[in-house]
């Protein structure tokens, strides 16, 4: 609540209408650009003219803040605003994860002439069987999907074919009394150290925090450093990830539906760490410049909050998609 | 700070202020209301009579579903929003919204969302053509190229609600004058607070669901595909669980309008102040938890159709609340019915009906018979015309004279309110007897038993369009040539801070908060010191 009663109200701002013409563009040139025959250019006008806008934008905050115009009760605004965007961004997740639980636990069970839920009765209703000797014959509940219902039905000749190869914890495929000799499977394994490094990351971003608020400037910025170059290893071998998946294990976009999911719930999660590294390193640019002092450096806070969100998803996915996947 | 609005164009493109944005959010939302309702009279114009007259069945679905998409996305939604942005800082004692600049951009996004979803109709393959729910394979396997251009337009539709919603809610988390608690904020405030949360949680969703949709249209995904493991019903269970939390999106800001309203008219404070508060937090919890009331035929599990139906009729209870307390509030009070009145109480009336039909709908073995059938479109436009759009012509009413300094025409208000009310009832009712007769929803053409009620109903949404050019005229009237009114409290039975700065209200509001008295609880609080700006009147012309 408003104690002092100087809340720095703006003037008058350009930066608004720019920024939503660009949004306007870049939704235009997005949709032109799918459609076939359709090109990037209205798309990159609109993307270059965000980028300005952004630029000029967070500038102009930051010179505020310098300025001295940005009370605690202001600066509490911008807290919320942080906060209830992180919370925005994880309903969209829930959004991904929702459909992955949906098609896993239910479709997957229904198509496949099931009972989906088997605790109390474990006969298929007559609507699931009807299902699948009508629709989908052949077709066997699983997961990961390996063969589609489209493979089950149409063979060869099928639109959307499974992926040879899935990106679930390898010691699936042998028995339990195996697994402790089957350990060194795990090396190649790059989930787990995508996972290390993430953990890791949240974890050097915390002590960059920790040195920050007790004025130590050097650790600070060498640990933002380390958390950036981590994000950025991160995002390497996501790509390799997904070049192995493309090239070996013709595992795709197209191949059903646990290829959809496991790209876009991993696709959106390394957008989102692309995006965090980003706001990472231009923290790590301003506190070079020295813009941060030890109890002025919400810019690095609200970075790091994201951060340690997009660090929380991807445990999650760790989970679902990659172990139990 | 403390400087005036600046000269012409720029004015509006550049502001910063919330009267401006508001005034910006309320003309666009009354455009698109217009647009919307053009629509809903081309609907009505070919289903006039029994075959096919005046346009294709083609066209004719692209015309149900822009003006469900415009009259839910750009009319309604935006209208509240704007009332939002007028009255929230002034009710709570705060100097502007939190995030000034950011507000900007919530409203300019719409005007490009917008020219991008109805330039589709313009377009090869013309406008959106699978209703406003956008069923997966109808907006996707069976959908023209042009729904791209509807993905990327929701997507930043998307984009201006959420961060609308995130500045309502910093403002009223962080702006509130000292001594203005939670418990005592007016319920207008309470019913936004709630609603932007809705939009923040749910908002997302719906863009996760257009993103699935671009995905397997474009990209080879199978979310709604069966064939490749997925299930088209994914889609409907997406759309849903932002779609219902949706209609409450649309209808609590309306509760809080009428909130506002009916003690003023009643002479009386709001009965079951802190009752109403959990009343509208319990109705945005269950709101989350329905979803699938909207999908009873798609063949859910028994347990599912379940546990849907009971807990769907459990929102009757804070609903229910609701209702019994505005009857309350005017019961044994020193009733007027002046405009922004008779549209609240028909509010009441009106909504309540909407919501026995809707408690029959939530029977899931009688929804069978219902479904899709005309009788839903008569359920929902009870609650969201006679309830939000009723409500929110109220507002205009009732806080117009304290935006712009003057006294719109009550004659004129309240024709336009029976013409309206009447006119409503005519439109609507019959679709009842239309949908029990089983008429399904989104067809050009129909059968010859169905001929009278539409004929009814079509004549009743004209007089219905025309009711709406008089509200127009009304308020550009009252702003160009309408008898100035100065004292603050423009009606003498109002509460609230809004009433205690002058009329018309200064562009810049509480330069310094008002302080608020301790003890009180709910709409009795008093103001012990009252703020600088409160006493000066040399406030430019806003409007």
């Amino acid at each position: 609540m408003s104690s002092e009663g100087n809340y720095y109200v703006p003037e008058q701002s350009k930066l608004p209408i720019f920024c939503a013409t660009a949004m306007g563009l870049m939704a235009f040139g997005a949709a032109s650009w799918v459609i076939e025959g359709g090109d990037a250019k209205i798309f990159l006008v609109g993307l270059a003219l965000m980028t300005v806008v952004m630029y000029k934008w967070w500038s102009l905050v930051i010179d505020e803040n310098m300025q001295g115009l940005v009370s605690p009760q202001l600066k509490h605004s911008y807290v919320l605003g942080m906060l209830w965007f992180i919370f925005s961004e994880v309903m969209f997740f829930a959004a991904f994860f929702g459909a992955l639980f949906y098609v896993r636990v239910l479709v997957n069970a229904w198509i496949g002439g099931e009972a989906a839920v088997a605790l109390f009765d474990s006969t298929p209703t007559a609507a699931a069987a009807a299902n699948n000797e009508i629709l989908w014959p052949g077709y066997e509940r699983q997961w990961p999907v390996m063969q589609t219902p489209d493979q089950a039905v149409n063979g060869d000749s099928a639109m959307f074919k499974g992926p040879d190869r899935n990106m679930s914890l390898p010691l699936w495929e042998y028995p339990v009394s195996q697994w402790l000799s089957k350990l060194y499977t795990l090396l190649p394994w790059l989930p787990l150290w995508n996972t290390v490094i993430l953990l890791t990351s949240s974890f050097t971003v915390h002590v960059a925090h920790t040195g920050l608020k007790e004025g130590k400037r050097d650790v600070f910025l060498r640990y933002l450093g380390i958390t950036v170059m981590l994000g950025f290893l991160f995002l390497c071998l996501q790509v390799a990830e997904y070049y192995e998946a493309y090239a070996h294990y013709g595992l795709t976009l197209q191949s059903g539906i646990y290829g959809t999911t496991f790209f876009m719930l991993t696709g959106f999660h390394g957008a989102h760490v692309t995006l965090g590294t980003a706001m990472l390193l231009i923290q790590f640019i301003r506190g070079l410049k020295g813009q941060f002092s030890s109890d002025d450096h919400f810019g690095f806070e609200a970075a790091s909050w994201y951060w340690h969100f997009v660090d929380v998803v991807w445990l999650g996915l760790f989970l679902v998609v990659y172990i139990f996947g | 700070m403390a400087h005036g609005p600046a000269k012409g164009i720029s004015r509006w493109l550049f502001t910063t202020n919330h009267k401006d944005i508001g005034t910006l959010y309320l003309w666009f939302s009354f455009l698109m209301f217009l647009l919307g309702g053009f629509f809903a009279m081309v609907v009505r114009a070919e289903l006039f009579q029994p075959g096919m007259q005046l346009i294709k069945p083609e066209f004719f679905n692209q015309m149900t579903t822009m003006h469900g998409l415009v009259m839910v996305f750009g009319a309604i939604m935006p209208a509240f929003v704007g009332l939002a942005n007028w009255m929230i800082p002034m009710m709570i004692g705060a100097p502007d919204m939190a995030l000034p600049r950011m507000n900007n951009l919530s409203f300019w996004i719409l005007p490009f969302a917008f020219a991008i979803l109805v330039a589709t109709l313009f377009m090869e393959g013309g406008g959106p053509n699978f209703g406003w729910t956008f069923y997966a394979p109808l907006s996707t396997t069976y959908a023209p190229d042009t729904v791209n251009y509807f993905i990327f337009a929701v997507h930043i539709m998307g984009a201006s609600s959420i961060m609308g919603s995130i500045n309502i809610i910093a403002t009223i988390m962080n702006m509130r004058a000292p001594g203005m608690t939670y418990m005592k904020m007016p319920l207008f405030v309470w019913t936004w607070l709630i609603t932007a949360f809705l939009l923040v949680a749910v908002m997302p969703v719906l863009a996760g669901a257009v993103t699935m949709m671009l995905m397997d249209i474009n990209f080879g995904t199978s979310f709604f595909n069966a064939a490749g493991g997925g299930d088209p019903v994914l889609f409907q269970h997406v759309f849903w669980f932002f779609g219902h939390p949706e209609v409450y999106i649309i209808i609590l800001p309306a509760f809080g309008v009428v909130s506002q309203i009916i003690p003023t008219f009643s002479r009386k404070p709001l009965f079951g102040y802190s009752s109403m508060v959990y009343a509208t937090a319990a109705i945005a919890f269950l709101s989350f938890v329905v979803w699938a009331h909207h999908m009873f035929t798609v063949g859910m599990p028994i347990a599912g159709e379940l546990y849907f139906m009971y807990a769907t009729m459990l929102i009757a209870v804070p609903t229910g609340v609701k209702v019994f307390n505005w009857i309350t509030t005017m019961y044994r009070g020193a009733l007027t019915f002046e405009t922004p009145m008779l549209f609240s109480i028909a509010f009441v009336i009106l909504f309540t009906f909407g919501g026995f039909t809707g408690l029959m709908l939530s029977v899931a073995a009688a929804d069978i018979q219902y479904h899709d059938t005309y009788f839903v479109v008569a359920h929902f436009h009870y609650v969201m015309v006679a309830g939000a759009v009723f409500s929110g012509t109220a507002a205009v009413y009732y806080w117009l004279p304290k935006w712009c300094g003057k006294m719109y025409n009550e004659t004129m208000g309240k024709i336009q309110f029976w013409i309206a009310f009447i006119a409503f009832n005519i439109t609507f009712m019959p679709q009842h007897f239309l949908g029990l007769a089983g008429m399904p929803r989104r067809y050009a053409d129909y059968g010859l038993q169905f001929a009278d009620w539409n004929m009814v109903s079509s004549i009743g949404a004209f007089m219905y369009g025309g009711a709406q050019l008089l509200f127009l005229f009304n308020v550009v009237r009252t702003i160009t040539h309408g008898q100035p009114v100065s004292d603050a409290k423009v009606w003498e039975g109002a509460d609230g801070l809004e009433w205690l700065v002058a009329t018309p209200a200064p562009y810049h509001t509480f330069i310094k908060p008002p302080v608020i008295s301790a003890g009180v609880e709910g709409p009795e609080w008093r103001v012990d010191a009252p703020a600088p700006a409160m006493a000066f009147k040399t406030a430019p012309e806003a409007g």
